[in-house]
């Protein structure tokens, strides 16, 4: 897989190295650490907010739109679920990757804007950045979490690219494909304390 | 990221001559990126040392016109100690240990060429070297840098009435952040080229320790750097977008923001202790001429160490505010954790221990880390006990207890490093006379520096005060601070010395062999210095452990790592 040099003279009893989990899908798993972490933050601190807030939800302020979240959050979930099957077939027979390959990025892209024309509501009703602790979590954690989906959105979309023109590595399919089941595993979590 | 994995066709160009710009600032080269951090770690050093001899100055002198800064008003003072602390750690501290002395030694002491994704390596740099720039800019703003620590607290940070610098306190937590990216990409690097990249035959208990300290290092600043970027945007959102995430009077939490900081700040203090101890674990190994002891116990107490440091942040709140049963509970894990770094002192004690000694100048270094280290981690006790934290908080005590650990860390860790592995890096060797005179000449005013700071901080001297003179009962130990700062400037000047030794050994020193310090590990394989791809000779296979000294076994007294075995030779 990477090239050891020319005149490299091994010994016959030490075999070549192959690493468990491939350069692209480490270095994004280590990369998706930092950014579990940033989540776990935001969100701890959050809950921290809500504990020590005398009236929860704030008065006067808009009530988050539970239901069609679900809805959408149902949306994300199933592409999640079509890229691992994507994924699964890519192994097998390439060509039959693409369909479920191609509905996983329109779901999830589908859900961005879903949740983007959601924001204009909210702001219509008056939650806005400044007008409550509320406010302020909402758009930062589902901000941070939309700006993450749409940067997976953006890697998938070149990784489907790659694999219309036939060059796509198993490997390079992984490393996208775990950045977005990232953002699909970390959606339940951010509903469930934001929202409810 | 997505394109990062297949650019190692670079790498076969070995034939190809390179320009200046792709040889030397463009490079993805592992060791031209080490020198850029390098250099650029001591371009901010002398910019961080700077700041402090001028308010040191102003400490003994108050009101005096600083040689090469004026007068230090209590404005300019705070400005000063707020970036001392945040040059020296951000950007000398991190870049000079971990990525300058990781991005030179990993791919080297595992015997491969490059990284595993050297663009990203290449993009490192430059996002580091961008925020270096960014903070300086800082200065040159209406209302001057950010003066509110290098902590960073609300409402100092947050309010513009309080910091006095709208612009200043946002271009610092913006320059931060960047510094955060920057070290992010390099772990990735680090911890990937480390598991997938190493030398055929070098199994995970082949690789050298300064190796491992660089990567559990990374694995813990990744872990724990998400909260405070989760705090960072936070402030930001708080000085520009008039959101109250830290503002009491708007519902916010002011100490939210020591929490995101300090589960953050804590394991740091191991994020950049542990390149230094593994610098030190490769120098006592190869001038004792023995094995390193307990190989495998000093991994795992650095694991556990890891771990563990995650649960001692609230230390720093004990005075803040912060329930006292919860206040038991930090004490009891901050004690805990001088116990593996105890350990590890003593099994390093242990490597010395009957072997033939030589005292060159990395290895003084390396044994002036473990003795001063030990004075930072010991007065650390009486700070870890919220009892003692309580009366001690914010005083000098504090600040005298820092520097004992991060001196030895960030300076004589470093000195270490750069002087042990000079002669490979540049192919020639520094002057070891005016090496040792340049360690005494740093290290005896080290003490002179700090340990007076010890007295007036049991003595009720707080911390952040420009001038003490004006308060009686602190003005009566003006001396001491006298003798501190006059310290620093001897130091300061010895510090010229090693610059001149630097510069002048790199192209008229002696001339340096592959392997001159007679050590085991891989770096030692490739020419000094090494080209474009590291091992001209075809990259090694790995047949032992890392500190094979004085085997019974083996003629010579080392064995390096790449050598076959005898009856594969014949
Ligand atoms: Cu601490």
């Amino acid at each position: 897989m990477r090239s050891r040099g020319i005149g490299n003279i091994q010994a016959v009893d030490v075999p070549p190295r192959t690493p468990v989990v491939s350069d692209g899908v480490l270095g994004m798993m280590l990369f998706l650490l930092t950014e579990l972490m940033l989540f776990a933050g935001m969100i701890s601190a959050f809950a921290i907010a809500k504990a020590g807030a005398t009236v929860w939800p704030p008065p006067g302020q808009p009530r988050l739109p539970i239901e069609a979240t679900a809805a959408n959050s149902l949306v994300l979930l199933a592409s999640g679920a079509l890229l691992i099957h994507a994924q699964r077939q890519f192994s097998r027979d390439r060509e039959s990757a693409r369909k479920p390959f191609f509905a996983a990025l329109t779901l999830g892209t589908g859900f961005v804007l879903f949740q983007g024309f959601e924001w204009v509501q909210l702001i219509g009703q008056g939650l806005t950045l400044q007008s409550s602790a509320l406010g302020s979590f909402f758009y930062l954690i589902v901000g941070v979490h939309a700006a993450h989906a749409i940067a997976a959105l953006w890697m998938l979309a070149r990784t489907g690219r790659r694999m219309l023109s036939g060059w796509l590595q198993p490997s390079q399919l992984a490393t996208a494909a775990v950045f977005w089941y990232f953002v699909v595993g970390v959606w339940p979590v951010v509903y469930g304390v934001v929202y409810w | 990221m997505a394109t990062a994995p297949a650019t190692h066709e670079e790498h076969d160009l070995g034939h190809h001559e390179q320009s200046f710009w792709e040889k030397y600032v463009f490079s993805t080269d592992h060791k031209v990126i080490a020198m850029q951090y390098m250099f650029t770690g001591m371009a901010m050093a002398l910019i961080g040392g700077f700041f402090a001899y001028a308010f040191r100055m102003q400490l003994a002198y108050p009101g005096m016109e600083v040689p090469g800064w004026g007068l230090v008003t209590p404005n300019d003072y705070n400005q000063l100690v707020t970036n001392h602390g945040a040059i020296m750690i951000f950007w000398v501290a991190m870049p000079v240990l971990i990525a300058a002395m990781g991005n030179y030694l990993i791919p080297l002491m595992l015997g491969c060429d490059d990284m595993v994704f050297p663009k990203l390596n290449r993009l490192s740099y430059q996002i580091f070297l961008l925020s270096a720039v960014v903070l300086l800019s800082s200065f040159f703003v209406s209302g001057g840098g950010f003066g509110g620590a290098w902590t960073m607290y609300p409402p100092l940070s947050t309010k513009a009435e309080y910091s006095l610098t709208q612009l200043g306190s946002t271009i610092f937590v913006v320059a931060v952040a960047l510094e955060f990216v920057a070290f992010l990409l390099g772990g990735i690097n680090f911890i990937t080229t480390a598991m997938n990249s190493r030398a055929p035959g070098m199994k995970l208990y082949d690789v050298p320790m300064v190796v491992w300290m660089i990567v559990v290092a990374s694995i813990l600043f990744m872990a724990s750097v998400g909260p405070l970027i989760a705090g960072a945007i936070m402030m930001l959102f708080d000085q520009n977008l008039g959101t109250a995430f830290f503002d009491p009077d708007r519902a916010g939490d002011p100490i939210l923001w020591q929490h995101l900081f300090w589960f953050f700040g804590h394991p740091e203090v191991y994020v950049v202790l542990l390149p230094a101890m593994g610098i030190v674990a490769e120098i006592i190994t190869t001038f004792s001429r023995k094995k390193l002891f307990a190989y495998r116990t000093i991994l795992y107490t650095v694991f556990g160490t890891g771990v563990l440091s995650f649960t001692v942040w609230a230390h720093h709140q004990f005075v803040a505010g912060i329930d006292p049963r919860m206040a038991h509970v930090f004490t009891v894990t901050t004690l805990l954790i001088s116990v593996p770094i105890a350990e590890m002192l003593f099994v390093y004690i242990a490597t010395l221990y009957g072997g033939s000694i030589e005292y060159s100048t990395p290895m003084l270094w390396a044994l002036a880390f473990l003795v001063e280290f030990l004075i930072g981690g010991v007065t650390g006790i009486y700070l870890g006990a919220s009892g003692g934290d309580i009366y001690m908080h914010d005083t000098y005590f504090v600040l005298a207890h820092f520097h004992y650990t991060f001196f030895p860390i960030a300076i004589i860790g470093t000195y270490a490093g750069v002087t042990y592995w000079f002669p490979k890096m540049f192919g020639r060797h520094m002057n070891e006379f005016w090496g040792k005179v340049h360690f005494w000449g740093t290290i005896i005013p080290f003490n002179g520096i700090f340990i007076p700071l010890f007295f007036l901080g049991a003595g009720g001297q707080h911390r952040r005060i420009a001038d003490f003179t004006v308060y009686p009962e602190l003005a009566q130990m003006q001396p001491w601070r006298e003798f501190a700062t006059v310290a620093l400037l001897i130091m300061l000047a010895f510090q010229v010395i090693f610059l001149w030794n630097f510069f002048y050994s790199m192209f008229r020193g002696r001339k340096a062999e592959k392997n001159p310090w007679k050590a085991n590990t891989l770096e030692w394989v490739a020419p000094s210095p090494p080209p474009h791809g590291n091992f001209p000779d075809g990259l090694p296979t790995v047949y032992r452990a890392p500190y094979e000294f004085s085997h019974p076994d083996h003629d010579e007294d080392y064995w390096p790592q790449n050598e076959p075995p005898a009856e594969q030779k014949a």
